[in-house]
């Protein structure tokens, strides 16, 4: 057979795909796939991670530039006249992605995870009703043209109710939305959710092992039970001795001890080259279990009894940092307890980015997956070439195995390319 | 369409299985129910020819009629009468009255059950007869959904087309059983009109009826009693006519359950005959749910909040929901109001209100009037802010006047809470 014409000639304007027509793509078969992976850069506009194989290229070309970018909304609406159900399952096919909303305090994270999903399914099942519906039927009658009676059957489209929305119920009853890192219910702040093809994100999101941002307010002279302060008290000490230097010390103390914990758990053997250039861009940190890991602490404010102290960390939940307080307060020879947690970031998504109340909606939550789905794609594609470049340990319960790591790097790295 | 003056029937023809169909019997009036038989039957797996009709009618006619009188339960009887009758199901159409199976079965059983010769499947079939065979699917004898019988019943068709919701109804098969089998003309048709005497108006028919589907089965005789004893208790006719539509369940109760709720709040709130007609009026819901709770919010509010009696009875003329509003709730919002905000009794009582409204509002309201340093509520004192203020008023009024600051201040606030 002559030549694929892939190989010689590649359409132009491919992969957007509105050149090739998609039979010849499925006719050219597993050709077709095979020029794809073999001369990548001829066929393809942009470069994509390596660790996908063609057939992947070939799904995400045609269906967007990458796994979280989709058509726009407004090629969905331009067409007039959709039916209220076209114009839901559009804005179904829409809700892909991830979003951040504000979980204020006091509220449990799952009631929250229930309450979006039920606004956006009212925003889903809002609209017009549409058209009622035709059937046909073959009724039977007598054919005036002729002269005598004859029976013929004639069809006739008839209205019908089964697919009424009075009769069939709401087109919408159930939607996934899932969460990312969750809070408790005294903390507040940024809190991820996903829905649709945004669920699979949030896995990716979770393997990242980005660090999350905290504000934790604390308060000097008291300590309790479960380290809050409507908790049962079990010490009042005096403060008067704590200085802002003191608590500097303590804080930088803090900061080192977790930042030798941080190499350690990030199982990189710190002489190799690879190790270097990650610890130059400022990449060292676990990919994978491990327990709480403070990246960076320091005092916004202090003014004793009240202190305000700036978290970053990781693999970290809202109780260890209550306990944090707690830990601060006794080096400082006093005790003290938490007020308040705060989450101001999560991986990608910052305080702006977070949804109030008011804001949870069909209509915002779209727009918001819209604005954050560029800056999540970046960051997964960037943790995933991390994650190529080194390839990881299973766990440091077995340091002994750190003598074959530099090789079995050597040779990972190979096969990830 | 070409059939709607003459309604031709096609499903008359097989029952008559002495003759064929011919001509003459196309204008034959068309309450034969015999047709539908067939529809019960064809499920049976050896009736598969079209051909021999004549001699499949044969034998579902004979084996059906046994069937009929065994199933007397389901609902094929109304089925098949309904379904005979809605061949065109537009509104206009006069409605076929059916006749009732008891009767069918005595025609059947005059057809002549012995005369009839054996038919043989490679008989000949004419044109005619040809067209005539009706090979629709047919009607599931129980489907946990009513959407299969709403084409083939009038009633429910007309329900539908009233508004009533009948996803909702068909989650009770009890319910949905009942519809089927009434009659629209005898039975809904007359309480319809009552309602309508009553003063509900059509658009808002849909929805009593949705919710309270249970009054079609109750005796007229006792509604119009009710409302005749309402009326005795000077409540006018559209105060009836609200309390029914905002309780649809009223006219349900007994006339005696009526007085007894009646009485009881007239003791237990201790107001004038008047002033309980309103509450009753303004909140119906008091005589239709459980008394229990109103019992418990009465000494929560005498004992746990302390209020004492003419300052419950002011609020609850104000705010008739307090009677019935969660205990937790009520104890929490006065906890804060009380001892957090520290509004005294005297000024929570002029504005009852506050215990309508959620208690997020509250708090975060009052959190940045803290902020702002304008949180006063003595009206003793320069720059009070009255409490319904507070709370009642929306959020962008309460930024500029109260608050004075902007929306986007005040979303910035909540997020650092």
């Amino acid at each position: 057979m002559q030549d694929s014409p892939h190989f010689t000639s590649p359409p132009k304007r491919f992969p957007t795909g509105d050149v090739t027509p998609p039979a010849l793509l499925f006719t050219a078969g597993p050709y077709f796939l095979l020029s794809i992976t073999f001369s990548p850069r001829t066929v393809r506009k942009e470069p994509l991670p390596a660790a996908e194989h063609g057939g992947a290229h070939y799904k995400y070309h045609i269906w967007g530039r990458d796994r979280t970018a989709l058509p726009s909304r407004s090629q969905f609406f331009c067409e007039a006249g959709l039916r209220a159900s076209d114009m839901g399952s559009a804005r179904l096919a829409q809700l892909n992605g991830l979003f951040a909303a504000y979980k204020p305090p006091g509220l449990k994270w799952k009631h929250l995870r229930d309450t979006i999903e039920l606004q956006l399914l009212k925003g889903l099942n809002a609209g017009k009703p549409p058209a009622p519906e035709q059937r046909v039927r073959f009724l039977l009658g007598p054919l005036e043209s002729s002269e005598k009676k004859e029976l013929t059957l004639t069809a006739t489209s008839v209205p019908t109710l089964r697919k009424h929305p009075l009769v069939c119920g709401p087109a919408f009853t159930s939607l996934k939305v899932a969460v990312g890192h969750r809070l408790d219910a005294q903390a507040s702040g940024v809190l991820v959710f996903g829905v649709g093809q945004g669920r699979r994100l949030l896995t990716d999101m979770y393997n990242a092992h980005l660090t999350k941002d905290y504000t934790v307010r604390g308060l000097l002279g008291k300590a309790t039970d479960d380290f809050c302060e409507d908790g049962r008290l079990v010490e009042k000490t005096t403060y008067d001795h704590v200085t802002r230097e003191k608590l500097d010390r303590i804080l930088a103390m803090i900061q080192g001890s977790h930042q030798k914990a941080l190499v350690m758990y990030s199982n990189l053997d710190l002489k190799t080259q690879e190790a270097y250039e990650m610890a130059v861009r400022g990449l060292i940190r676990p990919m994978n279990k491990s327990p709480m890991l403070i990246t960076g602490i320091r005092c916004l404010h202090f003014a004793p009894p009240e202190f305000l102290l700036e978290v970053q960390c990781m693999h970290e939940t809202q109780k260890q940092l209550r306990k944090l307080v707690h830990e601060i307060g006794l080096e400082l020879k006093t005790t003290a307890v938490c007020t308040q947690v705060r989450r101001t970031r999560d991986g990608v998504f910052t305080l702006d980015d977070a949804l109030l109340r008011t804001q949870w909606d069909l209509h915002s939550i779209l727009d918001a997956i819209e604005a954050a789905a560029p800056r999540v794609a970046a960051e997964l594609e960037k943790s995933l070439s991390l994650g190529l470049d080194t390839q990881q340990l299973p766990s440091p319960r077995w340091p002994w195995d750190s003598e074959g790591l530099s090789s079995a790097l050597g040779l990972e790295s190979d096969v990830g390319h | 369409m070409a059939l709607s003056a003459q309604q031709i029937p096609r499903w008359f023809n097989s029952i008559k299985l002495s003759s064929f169909i011919n001509a003459t019997q196309l204008t034959k009036h068309c309450t034969r129910p015999g047709k539908t038989l067939l529809h019960g039957f064809s499920a049976q797996p050896q009736m598969s020819s079209d051909n021999c009709f004549l001699q499949w009618g044969f034998k579902t006619y004979r084996t059906s009629s046994l069937w009929n009188s065994s199933q007397s339960t389901n609902l094929s009887s109304q089925e098949n009468n309904s379904a005979q009758s809605t061949l065109l199901p537009s509104m206009n159409e006069q409605s076929q009255k059916t006749q009732k199976i008891p009767s069918f079965d005595s025609e059947l059983s005059l057809e002549g059950l012995d005369d009839l010769p054996p038919l043989s499947p490679l008989q000949p079939v004419s044109e005619e007869e040809a067209i005539q065979i009706v090979a629709d699917p047919p009607l599931p004898l129980s489907s946990f959904t009513l959407r299969h019988y709403v084409d083939h019943s009038e009633t429910l068709q007309k329900l539908v087309l009233l508004g009533v919701d009948l996803s909702k109804i068909e989650k009770h098969p009890e319910a949905a059983n009942l519809l089927l089998r009434l009659d629209f003309e005898k039975d809904i048709k007359q309480i319809l009109l009552f309602l309508k005497d009553l003063g509900i108006e059509d658009n808002h028919l849909g929805t009593f009826l949705s919710k309270n589907y249970a009054i079609f089965s109750e005796d007229l005789e006792d509604l119009k009693t009710r409302v005749a004893y309402l009326r005795s208790k000077n409540f006018s006719k559209a105060d009836i006519a609200q309390m029914v539509r905002n309780a649809p369940f009223l006219l349900n109760f007994s006339v005696e359950r009526l007085d007894n709720r009646l009485g009881f709040f007239q003791k237990e709130l201790e107001l004038s005959v008047k002033k309980t007609r309103d509450l009753v009026v303004r909140l119906p819901r008091l005589l239709t749910g459980s008394l229990e709770p109103v019992k418990e919010n009465m000494k929560v509010y005498r004992l746990e909040l302390g209020f004492k009696h003419n300052e419950i009875q002011h609020m609850i003329t104000r705010i008739p929901k307090m009677l019935t509003a969660n205990k937790r709730k009520l104890t929490e919002t006065f906890d804060y109001l009380h001892n957090v905000m520290n509004i005294p009794h005297h000024i929570i009582v002029k504005f009852p209100q506050v215990f309508n409204t959620r208690l997020f509002k509250v708090k975060e309201r009052h959190l940045f009037l803290t902020y702002l340093r304008r949180a006063q509520y003595d009206p003793a004192k320069p720059n009070y802010i009255a409490l319904d203020k507070l709370v009642s008023i929306p959020d962008e009024i309460f930024c500029e006047e109260i608050a004075k600051a902007s929306v986007q201040d005040f979303e910035k606030f909540l997020k650092t809470l």
